[in-house]
């Protein structure tokens, strides 16, 4: 019941928030912090150890019986953290667009309610035709926010990211469907049950099609290349915290799915598919790393530095072993925060000097001590540095990869190279050398405020958690992440002597 | 006592944390005793953790803090480990550290980041106590990077210059690469033993794998990969003498006390994995011995006071490596305790040269300035007769056992001598060519020197080095339980015809640069008239041609592949299918005229080709 | 009694048809179309009445009866437009009417 009320309270908040507006234009922000922060407090009840199975909470309820549709919520430790992170972000994003957001107010905050809404469903249903809905329902409200309040080529950027996102969306339910179908050839009843559907066989050509569906999917919200060039175009038209939860949230629904669903519903498909995949992974470290370096626009080259990371991600989720999987989820919570606190640097650099051409920026050092000192820390979290969360992450995935496939792991070590360039790169630009500002009026140049600083100095205990202590978050998701490796062990040990 | 282990970082981090978290803002009289009093707390409690651990004649002390993370038989803990290796380290970073610091509280005084200086310093003493006193890889590996960033940051502190910002990048890049290296060797320790623990990796590398296996090659060639890299050896040296745009006291604790010296802290620490690679462990000979060489050779040619002191660091850093190649493992520990006291004399005496002739680097626009400047002469003639191998000097011990290590080898042990003491004869010449002409001939200084900078807390650091630059040769070592069963050659008898040589040799040296730069007997000019003389000057002041390679090997590329693709060719592709159902619908939108008797004759048109297609098919 | 082959009322059928459509493809007078429209219903429903003839059936006749009230709507509505497209635009031109272009 918990799960409904986590979502529910979105879901109404978004609408309190909306109508809040004709009381007054600061309503609707205040409205949504008191909703996010009470869904964090009540998230807090989903820890502790959960049943035979790591489920925390459940749910079930009929929808629609005849084809086998439920509302099925369940959570475990995997989701609870997720969730936790998608709350906390969540404040973090009405933070950053506290000052931002001044038209339209109530709808803005009414559409980041549902996109969070819409996330926390995708985290927490266990019925794939629920999950597909959930899974649209956090795409529409996001492509408003783009549309509506992004910068000066929103229209061509939200539409980038809905078709991406439509035309992927679309194949996944056609491989939903296909599953069930499965399910009602084998079982003699149709069922969208996660639970039932991981009894399905789907060893088989087919199988390898329909897993490719949901790959597909997963691998473009992630974001993989050769499917990522959305992101940078969404990223840098969103407002900041579009960009916030798109970074630091909607992307990890992505390696969410393969996690849950791609790699368990087809233990064999993907068994075959995992050194493609690992090798788009490597891909897309090394290449959009190298991207990054060249960008002008900071927030492009923030976006590209997260195609990079989250190859690790997929990387680490392939190699299918506890220290690739843990690595992959701690990656995805340390990028989750290091992301987007560096679109909210990127974004309160915009939101002062009102560009974000990096060519025109150099020597804010001086004008921007804290400022700067917030940007180092982060720059220096995301390329890895040990102590912080991101390097926990990444040193897990890639230590586990190592055991599953040597090639593409030392590859994608050479991505920890690369991730120094760029970030030292963006260092000197904006922060280092003269000051210059003959291109634009630095009178808003100021420091970070006190409230700025709250966020920044939240997220920065977050990845020194992370980074020293990160067993608080291992443990959470040691159980689920068990229940996922026994559940494919046969397969693997079936494969390994098929091969032998 | 030992259980206090734990103070060892903590009070540099304190320290840290005290400066930041005020955002730089402290003054001078509080920031000063902050920075450098950590460090001197940490110095006390190591010196007592010292005594008490040789005394205990105990092989070593194992503190577990907590663990750090554990993911299946992955569990490496915040664990501190103490031997004798580890006891040398910590007292040279505590106690060098603390005199560094105590020299840059005066140093610095007049610079308006102050504060941030001090932070940085003490994150890095912090880290760099994480590194040597980890018990496992990963631990070593967070001091590892944490001292790389450190080592960026300060590289680039004067942050207004790009240039400072470039060689920071570039120390931060190049290190990276080999940190890259070791990274994979780590996994690759961790995939075949299934350990990172330092003690268990050794004991699973020698109980699993035979000598020369591959496993442990490619195993001690990754590790390394970030052992060169960290301690500015062939082929990732380039940075060292670039990283010089920092802060002088960071060229003495940074660049030459204690972080280029870990790798070869690394190599000690994992020796038993290159004994069982006899084929890397004498790589690592080579590379000692070709660096040594070749920026022996580059120290002659640089007239930046600090560059020829780096390019001499990277040489005895050579000579340490030299001596881990050749299984001379104690030997190489010593060498790198003495040269930290001498090589941060020699820096921190250049500090004091600088600042005193209003931050002048050139040597050639100094001389005569040995009675203006009576401290730093003084400190200059002791920190350069140790470097050079003086006898009874610091450094003539350690490097006599190095050089004596090599001699033992079977086969190419009498080349590698040879080599180092060739190397040793270049040392001689370069070393006193700087001392000559700093301090000697005619006054070349352009600004008047008032009086030579100094006061308490920088001329006393210059005095303790000096006294133990001097008698540091005399300081036991005491490591003999760490390599017990590495070291075969300590009674090895050699002539004395041998000794004779390495004592006369760097004499000789010293002789030449005399001849030449001091009573000028033979002249630079007529030597430099030759056209080979000259092209092999320019060849070696650019330090061999190497960042020229890199820049058109690596550089260049990357550049000009992040360029060209700036627009990401995939999003092309995706361009391309925009473009395409464009023009598909630019095509198909003619058809739609609007005119009525247009759509019917199309319609009719479709009918008949139905009707048709029906009939004939 | 001497009957007309069916063929034969076929053939005229189309020959009207064909009429009609010309007509309609290349009139621009849209009360012309309407009449080529009329005539290309009128020989639908002649097919449709010699073909019931032929196989002795009633629907043909039937089909016919709906094919004039057909025509019978359809003109009433033709030229109720006509007129309307006469008021706004003064001219029956077909081809002015053709603002719905892409």
């Amino acid at each position: 019941m918990i799960l409904v009320t986590l979502i529910a309270i979105l879901f109404v908040g978004g609408l309190v928030a909306w109508f809040s507006e004709r009381i007054s234009p600061t309503m609707p922000r205040l409205v949504a912090l008191i909703a996010v922060t009470l869904d964090l407090l009540l998230m807090f009840s989903l820890l502790g150890a959960g049943d035979a199975g790591g489920w925390v909470a459940t749910f079930e309820a009929d929808w629609i019986p005849r084809f086998g549709i439920s509302f099925y919520f369940a959570a475990d430790g995997l989701s609870v953290l997720l969730l936790m992170l998608t709350a906390f972000l969540g404040i973090i994003a009405i933070g950053a667009a506290w000052g931002e957001i001044t038209e339209r107010s109530g709808f803005f905050y009414f559409n980041l309610l549902w996109t969070l809404a819409g996330v926390l469903g995708v985290f927490t249903a266990l019925d794939l035709f629920l999950f597909f809905f959930f899974w649209e329902v956090m795409l529409i409200p996001m492509y408003l926010i783009i549309a509506i309040w992004g910068h000066e080529n929103k229209h061509y950027a939200a539409m980038k990211f809905f078709i991406f996102t439509q035309v992927t969306g679309m194949l996944m339910l056609i491989s939903i469907l296909v599953l069930a179908y499965f399910h009602y050839v084998q079982k003699g009843s149709l069922s969208f049950n996660y639970h039932d559907l991981l009894n399905v066989s789907t060893a088989g050509s087919m199988g390898m099609w329909v897993m490719l569906g949901f790959f597909l999917s997963f691998a473009t919200k992630l974001p993989s290349v050769p499917f990522h060039s959305w992101l940078p175009d969404a990223h840098s038209q969103a407002p900041t915290a579009g960009s916030v939860i798109l970074a630091g949230i909607l992307l990890k629904t992505g390696a969410y799915g393969l996690i849950r669903f791609t790699v368990p519903l087809f233990p064999e498909a993907s068994m075959a598919f995992a050194p493609y995949a690992m090798a788009l992974a490597a891909i897309s470290i090394l290449y959009c790393a190298k991207v990054a370096f060249a960008q002008t626009d900071i927030k492009r080259l923030i976006a590209y530095t997260s195609v990079s990371h989250m190859g690790f991600v997929t990387l680490g989720i392939y190699a299918w072993n506890e220290q690739a999987l843990q690595g992959a989820i701690m990656t995805m919570l340390a990028h989750g925060l290091s992301a987007a606190a560096l679109f909210m640097l990127a974004g309160g650099l915009q939101h002062r000097i009102h560009t974000r051409d990096m060519s025109e920026m150099g020597g804010f050092w001086p004008k921007v001590p804290r400022m700067t000192a917030v940007a180092i820390f982060f720059s220096v979290a995301a390329l890895g540095m040990p102590g912080l969360g991101n390097f926990i992450g990444e040193f897990l995935a890639l230590i586990g990869a190592f055991q599953a496939n040597i090639t593409m792991t030392v590859l994608a070590a050479f991505g920890l190279i690369l991730a120094s360039v760029y970030s030292l790169w963006v260092l000197q630009k904006v922060f280092q050398g003269e000051y210059r500002n003959a291109d634009f009026d630095d009178s808003h140049l100021t420091d970070l405020s006190r409230r700025e600083m709250i966020y920044f100095a939240l997220m920065m205990v977050g990845l020194i958690w992370m980074g020293m202590y990160p067993q608080s978050f291992l443990n959470m998701s040691e159980p689920a992440l068990t229940q996922l490796l026994t559940s494919t062990q046969g397969v693997a040990v079936a494969v390994l002597q098929g091969a032998l | 006592m030992l259980e206090l282990i734990w103070l060892l970082p903590t009070f540099p981090l304190l320290g840290f944390l005290a400066l930041v978290l005020t955002g730089g803002t402290l003054p001078k009289q509080i920031a000063g005793p902050i920075g450098a009093g950590s460090i001197g707390l940490s110095f006390a409690v190591a010196a007592l953790i010292a005594m008490e651990f040789v005394g205990s004649g105990e092989d070593y002390f194992v503190y577990e803090a907590w663990t750090w993370m554990s993911v299946g038989n992955f569990s490496p803990g915040v664990t501190f480990y103490l031997d004798g290796l580890s006891t040398v380290m910590m007292l040279v970073i505590t106690g060098v550290g603390f005199l560094i610091h105590l020299y840059a509280t005066g140093y610095m005084a007049d610079d308006p980041s102050f504060a941030r200086f001090f932070s940085y310093m003490n994150l890095f003493v912090a880290a760099m106590l994480m590194l040597v006193l980890g018990d496992n890889l990963v631990l070593l590996y967070l001091g590892w990077e944490g001292v790389g960033l450190c080592s960026y940051l300060l590289i680039g502190f004067w942050y207004t210059n790009p240039a400072n910002g470039y060689a920071a990048r570039k120390a931060f890049v190049v290190t990276r690469v080999g940190d890259t290296s070791m990274a994979i060797g780590l996994f690759l320790l961790f995939a075949q033993l299934g350990t990172l623990n330092i003690q268990d990796l050794m004991h699973a590398a020698e109980g699993e794998w035979e000598i020369g296996s591959g496993y442990a090659v490619a195993a001690a060639l990754l590790l390394l990969g970030g052992a060169v890299g960290k301690s500015a050896q062939l082929p990732l040296q380039t940075w060292l003498p670039d990283a010089m745009a920092g802060p002088t006291p960071i060229s003495a604790l940074i660049h030459a006390a204690t972080m280029v010296t870990a790798g070869v802290y690394l190599i000690a620490r994992t020796h038993i994995l290159f004994e069982l690679a006899p084929s890397v462990q004498l790589l690592v000979a080579w590379i000692g011995l070709a660096t040594l060489l070749i920026s022996g050779f580059t120290a002659m040619t640089q007239s930046d006071i600090k560059r020829v002191l780096a390019y001499s660091t990277v040489s005895q850093i050579g000579y340490m490596f030299l001596g881990l190649g050749v299984g001379a493992w104690s030997a190489s520990v010593f060498h790198l305790m003495t040269h930290a006291f001498f090589k941060a004399l020699l820096f921190l005496a250049s500090g004091t040269v600088i600042l005193s002739l209003h931050h002048e680097q050139n040597i050639f626009k100094m001389g005569a300035l040995r009675k203006a400047l009576p401290v730093s002469f003084a400190s200059f003639l002791i920190g350069s007769l140790a470097l050079t191998a003086f006898p009874f000097t610091s450094g003539y011990f350690s490097k006599d056992e190095i050089l004596l290590g090599a001699l033992a080898v079977e086969g190419v042990g009498t080349w590698l001598w040879l080599g180092g003491v060739i190397g040793a004869f270049f040392t001689g010449i370069y070393t006193f060519r700087l001392f000559f002409i700093v301090f000697f001939g005619e006054s070349n200084v352009e600004h008047h020197v008032d009086r030579e900078v100094g006061g308490w807390h920088m001329n006393g650091p210059l005095i303790i080095l000096m006294i133990l630059a001097l008698v540091g040769g005399f300081i036991h070592v005491p490591v003999e339980a760490v390599f017990s069963h590495g070291e075969a050659h300590d009674e090895h008898h050699v002539s004395g015809l041998i000794h004779g040589i390495m004592i006369a040799v760097p004499l000789i040296g010293i002789g030449i640069s005399y001849l030449f730069f001091m009573s000028k007997t033979f002249s630079v000019e007529k030597l430099m008239s030759s056209g080979l003389a000259q092209s092999l000057h320019k060849f070696w002041l650019g330090g061999w041609g190497f960042d020229t390679l890199y820049n058109a090997l690596i550089v260049a590329p990357f550049l000009f592949l992040a360029r060209i693709n700036r627009k990401d060719l995939v999003d092309s592709f995706y361009a391309l299918i925009v473009t395409l159902s464009q023009a598909a619908n630019g095509m198909i939108v003619k058809t739609q005229t609007g005119s009525l008797r247009w759509y019917a004759l199309t319609l009719v048109g479709g009918l008949v080709i139905i009707v048709t297609l029906g009939v004939l098919l | 009694m001497e009957t007309i082959p069916v063929e034969h009322g076929l053939i005229l059928a189309g020959i009207l048809f064909c009429l009609g459509l010309i007509g309609v493809l290349t009139r621009r007078n849209i009360v012309f179309v309407l009449m080529s429209l009329e005539v290309m219903l009128n020989a639908s429903g002649l097919a449709f009445i010699v073909a019931a003839t032929r196989w002795g059936h009633a629907e043909g006749q039937v089909m016919f009866l709906m094919i004039l009230t057909l025509a019978a709507a359809e003109v009433a509505v033709g030229l109720g437009l006509i007129i309307q497209m006469f008021r706004r635009y003064q001219t029956v031109d077909i081809s002015v009417l053709s603002e719905m272009k892409g």
